[in-house]
């Protein structure tokens, strides 16, 4: 007893040649079938190439496009050859051209010895499919489709849809349940015999031949009529990517190929001629007991299917800029932003990078440079501090960074003195974490040696900046994590809403805080508010300050609670 | 996009065909032998003009990717590199005395030798310091490459040019003939580039790197494009807009995904800051041959006034495609 191989080939007619060789002196017999579309000199020089083999035979020829009856056409031809001219044949294993097998003939022998009723199809009903490309499942039964998809995609695709909008369907002949499946088994004489020799085979033959794809449903739905034991699996490793068309497999796969265990595999690229010479080679029969093991090829090429569709977070590069919205995560990985926070604290960077372990920036949007952490001018990536490069698009400067940087948590001040551009983006960013305290940019005002009409109207366009900014913080489409305090609430109660920033962040050691930044001293800081009230300008951003000369009194009854937005 | 613009690029594309092949005539044969292509073989096409020094290893590293032939304009070498190409048996070569510029720089020349020679092959369209990395490209020729761009319905392939640079001084090692640039110029800028859409071609416009970095901190809308689309299965209406940073019909600038997703990409290193450099730059600066009046050639001279040292700390050393894969330069897509 032994296997008898049909391959349907229609390029690489050289490498058929060798793997129908290769199978055949292993007393395999073969039936090859040429697509009628192939030339005729190829298929000359197949037929010399296989003339000396008396177990290899070519069945009658077809076209088989794809997608169309062709291919079912040409396996039955094959099918019939086969059980005829090769008696001793007792499984039947559908291959194509471009298969290639992994282990010896010997061990695929044995594997089956030990089943001899078993037909290896994949069958399932269309309820339980997934993987079908291009949204055709049920419907691959009921409608009619008589157009070619290749050629004349327009018609088919309109045919389709007019046929859906009249609610046309087909009848399903009685007798059978549609399944679907991978077109390559390995079914036993008896089943294979049973399928061809139907009384009612003209009928379903008529049926099938205008379901759409019939090579992966014909024989996966007339072998649950007659099968006496199914086992849902193909032998053949054949893995499919988003658009439906095969992985192909090269040299470098050699490993992964042997370490898969399976018996045959496809698609090979024809010049894979490492993979050709050594498993055509390799005879020696030792693990005969081993079922195949897909697993890890099967991860290799969900992660490629992934990469195709998904991508990787916050990357933007020459083969993937995602419209705005479509970019799974503007940003590769969580930052913080502060806003005010420098203001208040003196050396609150290098508190705040002794708190949280990450690297902490200065104003990253500074007008004359980009302040990276340690005063570097240039950064992860060779990133530049030129303010010029950094405006000319704000947003790559920042999604370059972070991307830069992965791995590493990145935290930098922000404040209406900055390039503003980069706002709105922030917002939108579910990474970003924002912290304002809002009205801080006085702090420095009210420190400074200017004078004081200067500082008014420097504090009237910081305000109307922050203003701004706030504004889109508080935009309904915010992404971010925003929490905004105004300074007088925070300055009453400093310790808990750094609290709640730093254990946010996920520091290194997720203990309190010991250490508080220190502030700045704000002694008359009230009366400076006072002062620019009094000049005609309205500071409202700080909050409410009391107007005397003392220190605000952070033991005040009043707790200045932060609130979250979002 | 409305049927006016689209009516309006297709006549920009039939103006660039008649202009190349009315520039043909710019062009005579050295040795031609395009009668050696055949059928399925991936050509190369390249213009050049005093390059003698690298074309030993340029036509070796192509040769071991698996480039069946080349076609190569010489735009008035008198370095001895038409007589090198003229020898060699895969190479066909034209030249060209007429000026660079008024070909567009080369694209003419090249768009013309492309529609007669390049029809329905994979076309590699590179100058002879560009060197081409692609997904796998130490295991699997460029054959592997175009075949599963043919299966994929794929017509063109981006490769970002990625501009190398020495540590050091820019000539303090001197490149040696049949040398791999790379030994020399091995570092890069891994992350400062920055995109945007072009909206008439659709292309991305890809700026920054070493060369914004260190020639145009003051005005980056000034420093050269990166983006590059050099593999391209030819058909005779194609046509090359601007070098190779954009093609007419503009379906073929699609080599990004716009939905999260990453098309399959490679990189073209750019080894432009050999010692061959200091001397080429100042020569180009006098010739006035180059792209916006050699505006990049000026802001070079300038620039390599001072220390032309574009090496930092920051900057990535290269060791090979998968480095570039997992630094967001180039990806494998759904190759795999």
């Amino acid at each position: 007893m032994t296997v008898g191989f049909i391959m349907l080939c229609h390029t690489a007619l050289d490498r058929a040649a060798q793997v129908a060789r290769h199978w055949a002196t292993r007393d395999c017999p073969v039936v090859i079938h040429v697509d009628s579309r192939v030339g005729r000199h190829a298929y000359e020089r197949l037929q010399r190439a296989i003339a000396d083999l008396p177990n290899v035979d070519v069945s009658p020829r077809f076209s088989c496009e794809w997608g169309t009856w062709g291919l079912v056409a040409a396996t039955q031809a094959a099918a019939e050859l086969m059980l005829k001219r090769f008696p001793e044949v007792r499984h039947v294993y559908l291959a194509s051209g471009s298969c290639l097998p992994l282990r010896p003939v010997e061990e695929l022998r044995a594997y089956l010895d030990e089943r001899p009723t078993t037909d290896f199809i994949e069958s399932v009903t269309t309820e339980d499919v997934t993987w079908t490309v291009g949204g055709f499942d049920a419907e691959r039964f009921t409608l009619r489709f008589p157009f070619s998809w290749k050629k004349h995609r327009r018609l088919f695709d309109g045919y389709v849809k007019w046929q859906r909008r009249i609610g046309f369907k087909r009848r399903i002949p009685d007798g059978i349940t549609p399944h679907l499946g991978s077109q390559w088994w390995c079914l036993t004489r008896q089943t294979l015999s049973a399928i061809l020799e139907d009384p009612k085979r003209e009928v379903y033959d008529r049926y099938f031949r205008r379901v759409w794809i019939p090579d992966e449903s014909y024989f996966q739905t007339m072998v649950r009529r007659y099968s006496r034991n199914v086992e849902s699996r193909s032998l053949t490793l054949s893995k499919f990517d988003f658009q439906g068309k095969p992985h192909i497999f090269y040299d470098d796969h050699l490993q992964l190929l042997r370490r898969s265990d399976c018996f045959v595999a496809r698609k090979i690229w024809p010049h894979a001629d490492r993979l050709y010479k050594v498993f055509l080679a390799s005879d020696s029969a030792g693990t005969a007991q081993t079922e195949p093991n897909p697993g890890k090829i099967d991860r290799l090429f969900a992660k490629a299917v992934e990469r195709r569709t998904r991508g990787r977070a916050g990357l933007y590069m020459q083969s993937r800029f995602p419209n705005e919205n479509w970019e799974n995560g503007r940003t590769a990985q969580p930052y913080s932003v502060f806003e005010g926070f420098s203001e208040i604290f003196e050396n609150f960077e290098t508190w705040l990078a002794k708190a949280v372990g990450g690297r902490v920036h200065g104003h990253l949007y500074a007008p004359e440079r980009a302040q990276f952490a340690g005063d570097e001018t240039v950064y992860n990536g060779a990133l530049s501090d030129s303010a010029a490069l950094r405006d000319y698009n704000p947003k790559a400067f920042l999604t370059n960074l972070i991307w830069n940087t992965r791995g590493e948590r990145q935290c930098f001040q922000f404040g209406p003195g900055d390039t503003q551009d980069i706002g709105r983006f922030l917002a939108l960013d579910p990474n970003a974490q924002i912290s304002v305290i809002s009205g801080a940019w006085a702090v420095p005002l009210f420190r400074s040696n200017l004078n004081f009409s200067d500082i008014r109207k420097i504090a009237a366009k910081l305000q109307r900046i922050e203003g701004q900014h706030l504004h889109i913080l508080r935009s309904p489409q915010l992404k971010a994590r925003v929490r905004i305090w105004t300074m007088a609430e925070f300055v009453e109660n400093p310790m808990e809403p750094l609290q709640t920033i730093i254990d946010e962040i996920g520091a290194r050691g997720m203990r309190r805080l010991s250490e508080a930044p220190r502030m700045v001293d704000l002694t008359g800081f009230g009366r400076f508010l006072q002062n620019l009230k009094n000049q005609g300008m309205q500071p409202v951003l700080m909050g409410d300050f009391p107007a005397g000369d003392g220190p605000p009194n952070s033991n005040a009854a009043r707790r200045g609670k932060p609130y979250l937005v979002k | 996009m409305g049927i006016w613009r689209s009516y309006r690029l297709r006549l920009a594309r039939k103006r660039w065909r008649i202009r190349a092949f009315r520039k043909r005539r710019e062009l005579s044969a050295v040795t031609n032998r395009t009668n050696l292509i055949r059928r399925t073989d991936i050509l190369l096409f390249s213009t050049l003009r005093n390059e003698r020094i690298r074309l030993p290893y340029f036509l070796r590293y192509y040769r071991d990717q698996g480039i069946n032939h080349f076609l190569i304009v010489d735009n008035g070498s008198d370095d001895g590199s038409r007589e090198y190409l003229a020898e060699q048996p895969d190479v066909s070569l034209w030249t060209a005395e007429a000026g660079y510029k008024r070909a567009r720089f080369g694209v003419d020349w090249l768009n013309w030798l492309q529609m007669r020679y390049g029809h329905r092959h994979w076309t590699l369209v590179v100058d002879p310091d560009e060197f081409f990395v692609y997904p796998f490209c130490d295991t699997r020729s460029i054959r592997a490459l175009t075949d599963w761009l043919d299966a994929s319905s794929i017509r063109s392939f981006g490769a970002m040019l990625l501009d190398m640079y020495p540590k050091g001084e820019i000539d303090a090692q001197p490149y040696r003939e049949g040398q791999d640039p790379m030994e020399i110029a091995c570092w890069f800028d891994s992350g400062n580039y920055t995109i945007k859409r072009n909206a008439t071609f659709g292309n991305l416009w890809i700026q920054g790197g070493p060369r914004a970095r260190m020639f145009f901190p003051d005005r980056p809308e000034r420093a050269p494009a990166l983006n590059k689309i050099p593999l391209v299965k030819w058909h005779r209406d194609y046509t090359y807009v601007s070098s190779t940073h954009m093609l007419l019909p503009r379906g073929l600038n699609l080599v990004y995904d716009e939905w999260g997703g990453e098309k399959a990409s490679g990189c073209l290193l750019h080894a432009k800051f050999l010692h061959t450099f200091v001397e080429k730059s100042a020569e180009e600066l006098t010739r006035r041959q180059h792209y916006a009046n050699s505006h990049e050639y000026r802001a070079y001279d300038a620039g390599l006034k001072d220390n032309p040292d574009l090496w930092c700390k920051w900057s990535e050393k290269y060791i090979n495609w998968r480095q570039l894969e997992i630094l967001g330069l180039m990806s494998k897509g759904n190759w795999a």
